[in-house]
């Protein structure tokens, strides 16, 4: 059985460590590229949006390298998400590949289906195996997500360009060799403290700016076009409201044992949006109103083009926008990758905050200013 | 004696424009208009060349922007390169005070820019269709046998404007060809199709922006007095287009200029020399990991003096300009 499943960010670390301590041969699909897309597209409904597409891409990139068997989250509610494992595995049915999926259902919602899935992965490798993979892959997600977080904190203030970029980049890479809890915590201590050093000291204040919208999106570069790093090089400080650590903690271990609520962001959504659409919807909502409150100078809301959550959370923005004076940038992607047009709205966008910032106004007898 | 003066370009997808304001009075002192024709730094030193031969500017700061701005900056030695929508936003409220809303049409995108007490507050851009540009507005008049010139002349004098679709431009096509097969007049015709642009302009890029005077409209599509009523109509507010439309982008990039040289002191300018230099642009595909960039080194006089493209910043050069996009 060689496992192949489609890129999300860095999630590839995290599943590596799981599957490889169950001693499955693992097939990681190359990184998203254009030619990744080229296939998504060609294979998937025109009007999916683009998380799917990808998927599709990455699978048959990781088929053409040998794997028969495909991993992918199954789930219910408004999102299509849902149904993307069954999708996928039709798609590739019907171009002769025959590969055999195990979807990951959430135990709550269809406990049956999730125990039928669970016990081959368990088999496997023994109960040992199964708990010491998911303590390697909880703590090597925890360890990506910090070190991103770190990235994003310094990026805008380093003294030499790009640099954080490189030391995060090989910073993940030694990741995936580290085979311990310890050893991980102490490479992911070391390496944030090297990011750290990148910092100049006489760098100004950034601007903060939150980044919130459909998880796929936030989380794969090639999806948002390096959205992160750009709005680094700008001199913006990112906060990525979406983090998988949260997410698997509240969403699947709390809300198993029926601990978690959204409450906090439907009391934090009140007044625009009362009930879960389904995907991020209410979170993107919920999360601009308490970003607000926090004195970040911006939101940036991306999405697939077709999402249906966002696109009622891209309705709602614009008023939040208004009541609570915080601009926000809704940005759509999809199959283009040409980068100029998002490069000049994130320019303006950072353009906007940074003269608001200054009070605008700024009249000085010589020069010219805008007004 | 030759004249100090700022210089803005604008390099568009259509169009390069090139704008000389007077570095005292700030106002237009010349402006260059040429086709990009698919090679902006030919273009470029084409347009460069017609200002250098009249012999009577020194140019003491230069801004740039448009779609191949960063381009622009590094061969021209350039003090601020911008983003087009605050270039339109810096232009407007130099020639208009007190403008609260740009409305800007050019040829591949449309954007509106809604701005309060002088500074931008909001800002869209056409996203996923193209339908109300340019390039569309041209294509029907080429279809129809009329000059662009003189199409918003002709659309002035419908009485009876023809309803046309304006969600898309295959639907908006297929109405007007129906509409000229029942025998309306070509006026009506045109007439029909200014306010469905202006329809479609409202309903996508001007989703959601409340619209308060003054309006000010331009970009190459401003050239058009049809579609200049048609927003009137539309918005029941007057709709002002500024003189030196054509060319806001260069202007606002010029204004720019001027800011930055009052601050920073003296140009980065290289000087008229640059058209006669020769220039290659070679790009290429590093295959140092698996994110396979494509790099673009730009050459001049067989030195390399800029190089863009990566992800992790290898290649990128030491000058200010080689960062993704060269914010500034």
């Amino acid at each position: 059985m060689k496992i192949t499943f489609p890129h999300m960010g860095n999630l590839y670390i995290a599943i590596e460590a799981l599957l490889s301590e169950l001693k499955f041969d693992l097939i990681i699909p190359p990184p998203s590229s254009k030619r990744t897309l080229t296939l998504g597209t060609k294979y998937s409904p025109e009007t999916i949006c683009l998380p799917l597409k990808l998927g599709v891409g990455n699978f048959l990139e990781g088929i053409e390298l040998g794997a028969d068997t495909g991993l992918m989250v199954g789930g219910r509610g408004p999102c299509r998400l849902g149904y993307y494992a069954a999708l996928q595995q039709e798609i590739l049915y019907d171009l002769g590949k025959e590969i055999e999926f195990i979807v990951l259902d959430h135990p709550k919602e269809d406990f049956v289906r999730f125990k039928s899935q669970i016990i081959p992965l368990i088999k496997a490798g023994g109960v040992k195996a199964l708990a010491k993979g998911l303590a390697l892959a909880w703590e090597k997600l925890v360890a990506v997500e910090k070190l991103e977080r770190t990235a994003h904190y310094v990026r805008p203030r380093e003294a030499r360009p790009k640099a954080a970029t490189q030391v995060l980049n090989r910073a993940l890479q030694k990741l995936r060799h580290t085979n311990t809890v310890g050893g991980i915590r102490k490479l992911c201590r070391q390496e944030c403290d090297h990011l750290r050093d990148l910092i100049d000291r006489n760098a100004q204040e950034p601007l903060k700016v939150g980044v919130v919208g459909e998880i796929y999106t936030i989380l794969e570069p090639f999806a948002n076009l390096d959205l992160e790093e750009r709005l680094g090089y700008l001199g913006v400080e990112v906060l990525r409201t979406v983090s998988l650590v949260q997410w698997l903690k509240n969403n699947l271990i709390l809300s198993s044992l029926g601990l978690y609520s959204n409450r906090w962001l439907r009391i934090n959504a009140r007044g625009y949006l009362h009930a879960s659409v389904g995907g991020h919807g209410l979170e993107s909502v919920a999360r601009t109103v308490a970003l607000a409150g926090q004195g970040y100078d911006g939101i940036i809301h991306i999405l697939p083009f077709t999402c249906m959550p966002e696109i009622v959370a891209q309705c709602i923005l614009p008023n939040v926008s208004v009541d609570y004076q915080i601009p926000v940038l809704s940005l759509v992607v999809d199959e283009h990758t040409g980068e100029t047009g998002f490069q000049t709205r994130l320019e303006a966008f950072v353009d906007l905050l940074s003269r608001r910032g200054q009070g605008g106004l700024q009249h000085d007898s010589a020069c010219i200013s805008w007004s | 004696m030759t004249a100090p003066v700022y210089l803005g370009v604008d390099v568009g997808s259509v169009s390069t424009n090139l704008v000389l304001l007077d570095a005292h009075s700030l106002e237009v002192a010349d402006k260059v208009y040429v086709r990009t024709q698919g090679q902006p730094i030919r273009t470029l030193q084409r347009a460069m060349a017609k200002i250098a031969r009249k012999n009577q500017w020194q140019i003491v700061g230069v801004g740039t922007t448009g779609s191949a701005r960063q381009l622009a900056g590094v061969i021209l030695g350039a003090d601020v390169v911008k983003n087009e929508i605050t270039a339109h936003a810096v232009a407007a409220l130099h020639v208009e005070k007190g403008v609260q809303t740009i409305i800007e049409i050019g040829g591949q995108d449309s954007k509106m820019i809604i701005l309060r007490d002088g500074v931008v507050s909001d800002f869209a851009m056409n996203t996923v269709c193209a339908a109300g540009t340019g390039s569309f507005l041209d294509q029907q008049a080429a279809r129809l046998g009329i000059p662009i010139q003189d199409f918003g002349r002709i659309a002035l004098r419908s009485r009876h404007p023809v309803r046309i679709a304006g969600r898309c431009t295959v639907f908006a096509e297929s109405d007007m060809i129906h509409k000229q097969q029942l025998g309306h007049s070509l006026a009506d015709i045109l007439a029909g199709l200014c306010d469905a642009m202006v329809r479609n302009y409202l309903t996508n890029v001007g989703k959601g922006k409340e619209i308060r005077p003054k309006i000010v409209f331009q970009g190459g599509v401003a050239a058009n007095q049809g579609m200049r009523r048609a927003f009137e109509a539309a918005l029941n507010a007057e709709v002002i287009v500024p003189r030196h439309f054509d060319v806001m982008g260069a202007i606002g990039a010029a204004l720019l200029a001027s800011e930055t040289i009052c601050r920073e002191g003296a140009t980065r300018f290289h000087g008229f020399e640059i058209t006669e230099s020769v220039y290659q642009n070679h790009s290429w595909e590093c295959q140092d990991c698996s994110n396979q960039c494509e790099i673009v080194d730009i050459v001049k006089d067989g030195r390399i003096i800029a190089s863009w493209g990566s992800r992790c910043g290898k290649t990128d050069s030491s000058s200010e300009y080689g960062m993704l996009g060269a914010g500034n």
